[in-house]
């Protein structure tokens, strides 16, 4: 948490998300950078927030109810059966 | 597999390909419907519409977007005509995701953030992290909710998020890192027994 030029911690960790969709005016993004080349606590906050999307990337599918599932394969069986057999050769 | 491979299959007919396209979407899509119509039952609704609305289409899809991307689009065109929502604008809450008592009369932390991204690495394989990941997603209030899991559990791009749940682009990354702070401070709690303010 050293002193830092421009910007606080506090508005800092309000730009980190910008930062990493790469939306940040270059301004910004200049000030962001110095402040984090300072800051070890908003360092690791950028960190933690990659670490979060990453893993928000990774947590799959929830588990469906079989039956939800089963209810839409049996809609897929039954049109692909009267599509498939209706071709007049 | 990749979604185009399971396509070749489902055109053959093949019913486990399309259950496992089926398994990877759903969650996604009844979230999306559910941005826009009043129940869970009406977005379910609107998810099988739109696997219908596949069956019916994916030999004419030319693959111009992704199937991800055409899948979306037509959940969240059904969705649109289906929902009783009256048209808003989204009013982004002024308050800060990160708790301003974690700062002082300066901005600066009274308490650093406690490092957690070892242990998430530790911890990868860990079923328990990503089912806490995953309940703080499904716990964020709506339209953070749709804006984090199409951007970051499916991986559209902010553009086609915006376009999906008709946000402009600036909304849509505002409510994306709300989003991404809450789970982050999820995260914290779960993974330093709730030591974040050591």
């Amino acid at each position: 948490m050293a002193m830092t030029r421009d910007i606080t911690c506090h508005q800092a960790v309000a730009l980190v998300s910008d930062y990493l969709e790469g939306a940040l005016a270059r301004r910004d993004r200049r000030r962001l950078e110095r402040h984090l080349a300072d800051c070890g606590a908003c360092s690791a906050y950028l960190d933690q927030m990659r670490a979060t999307i990453a893993l928000s990337g990774s947590v799959g599918p929830e588990d469906l109810s079989n039956e939800a599932v089963a209810r839409l394969v049996d809609v897929f069986e039954k049109y692909h059966r009267e599509n498939s057999g209706e071709s007049p050769n | 597999m990749e979604d185009e491979a399971l396509l070749e299959r489902i055109l053959g007919g093949d019913h486990d390909a399309f259950r496992d396209l089926v398994e990877r979407y759903q969650m996604s899509l009844v979230r999306l419907a559910r941005y826009y119509v009043k129940s869970e039952a009406s977005a379910e609704d609107v998810a099988q519409d739109t696997w219908i609305a596949v069956m019916q289409g994916l030999e004419r899809f030319e693959g111009r977007s992704s199937f991800k991307t055409w899948l979306f689009r037509i959940a969240a065109n059904r969705a649109r005509k289906t929902g009783t929502r009256e048209y808003r604008v989204v009013t982004v809450d002024p308050v800060d995701p990160v708790s301003s008592a974690r700062f002082n009369e300066g901005g600066m932390w009274n308490e650093a953030p406690v490092p957690f991204t070892e242990l998430i690495n530790d911890k990868l394989a860990n079923a328990g992290v990503l089912e806490a990941c995953r309940n703080a997603i499904r716990d964020l209030p709506e339209p953070q909710q749709s804006v984090v899991t199409l951007r970051d559990v499916e991986g559209l791009s902010t553009r086609e998020v915006s376009d999906l749940l008709e946000l402009s682009e600036a909304n849509t990354r505002v409510l994306l890192h709300r989003g991404r702070a809450k789970i982050r401070e999820t995260l914290e709690e779960t993974l330093t027994g709730g030591r974040s303010w050591q």
